[in-house]
């Protein structure tokens, strides 16, 4: 045999040995996605802010309150199998659930339940908000929330706030009930298990947190024993693959069973495979505009109105963002309890230059366009810039990574912001507070968080309203105050609300089940099945 | 005369010799430290001076300015700069890389995850480099304006200048979605995850050690084309490099003294000129290999590959320093590790290193 025929033998040897196909399609009792996962930094619940870690947590943790993928309209006892609101709207009873068991098998005791909201606002942590609103601090909590018998908690507000809004915030990732006895064994320091938690899970709902491998993959087992019975899928699996193509060929091959990140034209060229199908989940993220008020030009409220009558909503809607964006003009989102549904603008430039006229600025100015470096924002940003210039507006467009946008924002660096918002928990509250709320608009109060404040804007009639609204008792009378503080804003502040997000998820046929709610924390697996 | 200063330690009887010798490592230790030191300064103080906020990668756009400046507290971030370097310094000293903020787990944990992943990858291409692109090399060298230079000419081109992040897109196409020959993004298919127990994070390697021939295939099948396609990278540069300089070697005089003995062709090429610019190629291959190292991002961002390239970059975006600077001490290592290897080879090849 010459030198050149073994060679060839081997590798041909070789080759055979590596190629051909080694894998294999998803197991029947697998639900596995392709999912950019890099934004997981943490899954402790009194700690998760993110849109991965909050989908997640929301599958391991029952909450006491909770929406439900039967009915994401309905809030309904999570946790809590009733509740009884007393002392004026001002304390409610909850009581737990008989039976339940964590993970773990520890039962699920009202101990559990305040201890899990007392170590929220004792680790205060970026969520903490959502509860020490209701003025509860690292002092008064173990006061304010107890466990009063063996099955019930109590719950008492120093603030005057809706019930219907604390009961809501109760279904938010801060009031998931976490296993006190198995934290706790872990604690380090008095750090009331953060380290530990941190990588783990310690919950009662229907998944459990098998493996973590930042940048690789998220594992979850199902929990046999939940509360609903056992989940469709013994196992999820969100493996992180940040290119889109990527997903787009692992979907075809049905290596993984749902692409969640792919793009507007990977959706267009994916749906004619007849193996795939493509679906639709309005969420609560906003896409807005927002104008500097302590800029001398930005200021001016004609100039914003002019702002508002200059952009061509309807034209992005239907090319670019066709899909995943539909037009949307008020700050609380479509589809949910007192969302405000009208779209007064479209582009009328001449009444723009009308307005920009009386505002002494019939010549037009230039300014910048604060945005993200990712889709769709620098595409927003130049159809943007495009809309302006027909109003004599020159608009210069800066793109930063979100790290390096975010404290400009927060130091009120920005002529005009373009970004993304969404509630923090499902109650018009959430956002109404960031839009509309500015209780002290000086610079050095720094309410970083309030999107009015990063604005140098503050309303007396919108902060009265706002006010009223997250104080009222009648729902109804709720539920118009929103409406009303919605339509105010449309007409008057900074902001220039353009759009809402519709998430395009590409799935395998044979898999259904899959639940994705307008808050990114409304994601559930447990009814996920396949054929 | 002196006969120690006037010929150097290393020719003077063992008796000084030894003084020389240490003098040497003493010499070559300090240089390491003073480039690891240097090293280290330089990537804490542009970490500290980029406009991304440290602050907001931990607690998000959304935190108050109470919770902001609670972690900004803890961070240390309220001391000067150079106390802020001296602390890290220390807690490295003590072999604490630290904790990183995007994954929550000890920096030298992660690094342990992640570097095995890169150097699986960047051996394999470094190898289809080496067994490629030498003979390629030599080829064209041999074969000067015909058509098998023209060739490797071209395919060096290609490999040197198409974008690797298209390259790897239309691979995965052909040879995973079309073809089928081997397995898509990844390093394993999710299934086998965790069952071979991790000894020294190169898979393949675990997987033979465990036995598991079914994993060790489907790990190969991942490796693969990632592997081939940064190797093309390495292959065009490598081929480039070695048909150069054997047209330098094939034009001297010594080669044309050996054709005119009568040496047959082969011996020429591969034992006179071939040998002569072995020298060279270890440098070329040597760098070759520590930039594979680094991590290629954007091979690692395509196949969804958890190496340190793309570790040190979601870190740098998101500021994750205690990461980023625990990646840079890697391939640093890398760079210096290799630099010492290819000191070391110089002399077995080269008799006058020696």
């Amino acid at each position: 045999m010459t030198k050149l025929k073994k060679i060839l033998i081997t590798f041909t040897t070789l080759a055979a040995f590596i190629m051909g196909p080694s894998h294999a399609a998803t197991p029947g009792n697998t639900f596995v996605m392709a999912k950019d996962i890099a934004d997981i930094i943490t899954m402790d619940p009194a700690e998760v802010f993110e849109l991965t870690t909050g989908e997640i947590t929301a599958n391991i943790y029952d909450k006491i309150m909770m929406f439900e993928p039967e009915d994401l309209q309905t809030l309904v006892g999570g946790v809590a199998e009733s509740w009884d609101i007393s002392n004026g709207g001002k304390t409610i009873t909850f009581k737990i659930r008989p039976g339940l068991k964590f993970h773990s098998g520890n039962p699920v005791r009202a101990e559990d339940v305040a201890w899990s909201l007392q170590r929220v606002v004792k680790l205060n942590k970026t969520p903490a908000f959502i509860i020490t609103q209701f003025g509860w601090t690292a002092d008064n909590v173990d006061a304010l929330v107890k466990a009063t018998d063996a099955s019930h908690v109590q719950i008492t507000i120093t603030e005057d706030f809706s019930p219907g809004l604390v009961l809501n915030a109760m279904s938010a990732g801060v009031a998931s009930v976490v296993d006190k006895k198995l934290v706790m064994s872990h604690e380090k320091d008095g750090d009331l298990g953060y380290d530990w938690l941190k990588s783990k899970s310690a919950g009662s709902g229907a998944f459990s947190l098998k493996t973590w491998k930042a940048n690789e993959l998220v594992t979850l087992e199902a929990n046999a024993g939940y509360r609903h019975g056992a989940p469709g899928m013994k196992r999820v699996i969100l493996r992180h693959v940040s290119e889109p193509s990527s997903q787009r060929l692992l979907l075809e091959k049905a290596d993984v069973d749902m692409a969640r990140n792919l793009t507007p034209d990977q959706v267009k060229g994916i749906q004619g495979n007849s193996d795939i199908a493509i679906d639709g989940h309005p969420k609560g993220t906003i896409v807005y505009m927002a104008a500097n008020a302590s800029h001398p030009i930005l200021g001016k409220a004609k100039v914003v109105q002019a702002l508002r009558n200059l952009v061509d909503y309807e034209s992005m809607a239907n090319s670019f963002l066709a899909g995943q964006f539909v037009v949307h003009q008020a700050f609380w989102p479509g589809g949910l309890w007192a969302a405000l549904e009208t779209t007064p603008y479209k582009q009328d430039v001449a009444k723009a230059k009308s307005l920009l006229a009386e505002a002494g600025h019939a010549d037009g100015f230039e300014l910048t366009i604060h945005t993200l470096t990712n889709s769709p924002f620098p595409e927003i940003a130049q159809a943007v810039q495009a809309n302006l210039a027909k109003g004599g507006i020159k608009a210069n467009i800066v793109t930063l990574e979100g790290k390096t946008l975010w404290p400009k924002y927060r130091a009120r660096e920005h002529d005009i912001i373009l970004a993304r918002w969404s509630p923090d928990y499902v109650d018009p509250h959430s956002n109404a507070d960031a839009f509309a709320h500015n209780p002290d608009n000086r610079l050095e109060a720094k309410l970083t968080g309030v999107l009015a404040w990063r604005n140098a804007w503050a309303d007396d009639a919108s902060n009265a309203l706002a006010v009223k609204a997250r104080n009222e008792l009648d729902l109804d009378k709720r539920k118009k105050q929103y409406l009303d503080l919605q339509a105010m804003l449309q007409t008057k502040g900074p902001f220039v609300i353009m759009f809402q997000q519709n998430e395009q998820i590409a799935r395998r046929k044979n898999l259904k089940g899959f639940v994705s709610g307008s808050n990114f924390d409304l994601v559930f697996y447990r009814n996920v099945s396949k054929n | 005369m002196d006969q120690s200063t006037a010929s150097g330690g290393q020719t003077v009887g063992p008796g000084l010799a030894l003084p020389s010798k240490l003098i040497k490592i003493v010499g070559v230790l300090t240089s390491l430290l003073l480039t690891f030191i240097g090293l280290t300064a330089i990537t804490f103080v542009i970490g500290r001076v980029m406009p991304a906020d440290p602050v907001l990668a931990i607690v998000g756009d959304r935190a108050s300015q109470e919770v902001y400046d609670q972690v900004f507290l803890q961070l240390g971030l309220d001391k000067p700069i150079y106390v802020q370097y001296f602390r890290y310094l220390s807690q490295l000293v003590e072999g604490d890389l630290g904790t990183s903020i995007m994954t929550a787990q000890p920096v030298a944990e992660d690094i342990l995850r992640f570097f095995p992943a890169t150097l699986e990858l960047a051996t394999i291409a470094t190898l289809l480099g080496i067994f490629v692109g030498i003979p390629m090399g030599v080829l064209a060298a041999v074969h000067q304006g015909r058509w098998q230079d023209h060739i490797v000419r071209v395919i060096g081109l290609i490999g040197y200048s198409a974008p690797i992040f298209w390259l790897g897109m239309v691979a995965l196409l052909i040879f995973y979605a079309k073809l089928d020959w081997v397995a898509g993004p990844g390093r394993l298919d999710v299934f086998y995850d965790g069952i071979v127990e991790p000894v020294t994070g190169v898979l393949l390697i675990d997987a033979a050690l465990s036995r598991d021939w079914e994993i060790f295939h489907n790990a190969l099948s991942h490796l693969i084309l990632p592997a081939s396609i940064l190797g093309t990278f390495a292959l065009a540069y490598i081929a480039r490099m070695t048909r150069s300089f054997m047209l330098d070697q094939l034009s001297q005089e010594y080669i044309l003294t050996a054709r005119v003995k009568g040496i047959p062709e082969w011996n020429v090429i591969w034992n006179h000129a071939f040998r002569n610019v072995l020298v060279q190629l270890i440098t070329i291959i040597g760098l070759t290999y520590a930039s594979l190292l680094e991590g290629s991002v954007l091979t690692e961002t395509v196949f969804s590959w958890p190496g340190i390239g793309q570790y040190i970059t979601n870190s740098l975006f998101n500021n994750d320093m205690n990461a980023v600077l625990g990646g840079t001490i890697v391939v640093g290592v890398c760079f210096v590790g290799i630099n010492m290897l290819s000191d070391l080879l110089y002399r077995l090849v080269d008799p006058r290193v020696r």
